[in-house]
């Protein structure tokens, strides 16, 4: 049985625990093993697994005192962009090396309050600004996947996310945090084989995640299938009156909720999302997908969403606008690095402590950013930019007076190998061409794995759902889930 | 849609070094001369790219903030935490009789 632990997810730990087919404890020394073992994966800034032994311990008695919570037993994985109190939170950067919060993020909050344990922090891009891990000052994460060439070239996990989905399908975690802002939990989960979902924005507290833009910065969930995701975005989510943008609605029983029968549900197919250079595999699974969705029940429709091609640029305008902003409070005087060369004054100060813990992808975006919103400036680019997103906003809310949910690719690519695309930012960002539109209307989108590409790696479907029609979104992905029967695992080399 | 425009670093609004160098100062971000020589194509290659903004009609359509609905809410006038001055100062780089420190800004 120990043997098996790690392959169990959040509901297959969670009910054999109750079951008293193992303890907490045997829990939490089952994955701290697999994360001391898969160093080769980088997926981890810090591990804690004392927090995970922890978090059994208590779960342990609870169960002996008949008072179980909704994770006990379940240890995760913890992005970190999240502050934990105690544990070093460092956004993946030099600038918060050795940043010891003396607070919690609300969503860790709730999740320790729910029973889980934390395995540890897992890696990221720097500040979550990268869609490949490789902007991290603590090194790139390696996915566990391969192609089948032979070639063993190491592959990105996807970003911003890299560490927590990479870790997930290791094995090493059954679940983890993640935070999305223009597709950091959906591309990394379609390149690592797993599912993750992004939730309305608002649903899930703020506080306490290391801001990057904060219209579009939202906390979700990662994990091997859409129960999992269910069930922890749910204790994830939840009204917090320390984030003015909270939502101050309930949390559906999202878990209990999910069914794949998909009867009276209409399905938009956005034409604008068939894009030329995507890889004949990719348009192949995705009409794979709305076969998938009409087996279940579906009706398929077609629908346009017209400002499509508009979302990167609008993205790539508003985005780097709020960081400047935010970013400008790391400064070397309240808390991370200082850099305070001989004689400076407070001014070389700043400049000399900006300079050296951003690395060089946060620093041309808040080049970008301070430019946008520089006298001048200001109304071409960011009043510009949120006009056009309100027509993007605009031709969903169209979209969805046609039909319930849409379907499309999460990704225009299967996951491309380090350094492939690292030295062509505009490459790059061009990757997150379809999570991107559903990130600015601040829609529910989440991708579930749907099948492998000739090279034996991992392709996600996006699903998008109105807003806060989280349920909908599960339950469409569940449909796809049971019917892509994707159990493909990459090998263990690590 | 995945094309960028060939003419990306020639557009209409375009960065030059001196520019470079004012948005980093703005910016409080120290840079080499090293630095801006790559950074001025870089950033125009990503400013052109973003001028097809341009194409959109947005006539009549007003600027977007808050993407869901949500109203500002209120909360009475009053302290909800403090007394925590240990905790706020745990992390300064430098921190001396319960305050921050800093280099001396007037001489």
């Amino acid at each position: 049985m120990m043997s098996d632990i790690t392959d169990l997810g959040i509901a297959g730990l969670r009910d054999g625990f109750r079951a008293g087919d193992f303890t907490a404890r045997e829990v939490a020394d089952a994955f701290n093993g697999a994360v001391a073992g898969a160093k080769a994966l980088n997926a981890f800034i810090l591990d804690t697994p004392e927090h995970a032994l922890a978090a059994a311990d208590a779960a342990d008695k609870a169960r002996a005192d008949g008072a179980l919570k909704p994770l006990s037993g379940v240890p995760l994985g913890i992005k970190d962009l999240f502050c934990t109190e105690g544990y070093q939170t460092t956004a993946a950067s030099n600038m918060l090396g050795g940043f010891k919060p003396t607070y919690e993020s609300t969503v860790t909050t709730r999740l320790f309050a729910a029973g889980a344990g934390m395995l540890g922090k897992l890696n990221l891009d720097q500040f979550a600004m990268g869609s490949s891990n490789e902007t991290s000052a603590f090194g790139n994460v390696v996915s566990p996947w391969r192609r089948n060439d032979g070639s063993n070239a190491p592959l990105a996990p996807g970003g911003s996310s890299g560490g927590s989905s990479s870790a997930i399908a290791a094995r090493i975690v059954p679940a983890a945090t993640g935070t999305d802002t223009g597709g950091s939990i959906r591309q990394p989960a379609a390149f690592t084989g797993i599912a993750g979902i992004k939730p309305t924005y608002g649903r899930c507290s703020r506080f306490g995640i290391v801001a990057f833009a904060s219209s579009l910065d939202q906390a979700g969930a990662m994990a091997q299938d859409v129960r999992d995701c269910a069930i922890l975005l749910e204790a994830m989510s939840g009204f917090d009156p320390k984030d003015s943008t909270s939502l101050d609605v309930a949390v559906p029983p999202w878990e209990a909720g999910l069914s794949p029968d998909l009867k009276g549900k209409k399905v938009g197919i956005p034409k604008e999302y068939r894009v030329d250079t995507m890889p004949a595999e990719i348009d192949a699974l995705w009409k794979q997908g709305i076969e998938w969705l009409r087996d279940a029940g579906a009706e398929i429709v077609d629908v346009s969403l017209p400002h499509t091609r508009y979302a990167l640029p609008t993205y790539y305008i508003i985005a780097p606008a709020e960081a400047s902003s935010n970013l400008a409070r790391y400064d070397g005087v309240r808390y991370g690095l200082r850099d305070l060369p001989d004689g400076a004054n407070l001014q070389d100060m700043y400049a000399a402590t900006r300079a050296d813990g951003f690395g060089a992808e946060v620093k041309r975006r808040i080049l970008i950013g301070t430019y946008v919103l520089s006298a001048g400036f200001y109304d071409a680019y960011y009043t510009k930019a949120q006009k056009v997103r309100a027509l993007i906003v605009r031709d969903f809310a169209e979209a969805f007076e046609k039909c319930d949910l849409l379907l499309t690719p999460t990704a225009p690519s299967a996951a491309f190998a380090l350094g492939e695309k690292s030295d062509d930012p505009l490459a790059m960002y061009l990757n997150d061409v379809f999570t991107v539109p559903s990130s600015l209307a601040g829609l529910p989108a989440m991708s579930v794995p749907g099948g492998l590409d000739q090279a034996g790696l991992p392709l996600g479907l996006q699903l998008i759902g109105r807003p806060l029609d989280e349920q909908g979104v599960l339950n469409a992905a569940l449909a796809i889930e049971e019917r892509a029967g994707f159990v493909a695992r990459p090998s263990r080399w690590w | 849609m995945l094309r960028r425009p060939p003419d990306a670093s020639r557009a209409a609004m375009s960065v030059d070094a001196a520019t470079v160098r004012k948005i980093a100062n703005l910016a409080r971000i120290a840079v080499t001369d090293g630095d801006v020589d790559a950074m001025v194509p870089e950033l125009n290659n990503i400013l052109g790219w973003i001028e097809q903004l341009g194409e959109v009609n947005t006539d009549g359509v007003a600027p977007l903030a808050a993407v869901i609905p949500n109203h500002q809410r209120l909360r009475a006038d009053v302290v909800t935490d403090g007394n925590i001055r240990d905790r706020v100062i745990a992390n300064a780089p430098q921190a001396e009789h319960g305050f921050f420190a800093v280099p001396k800004v007037i001489e």
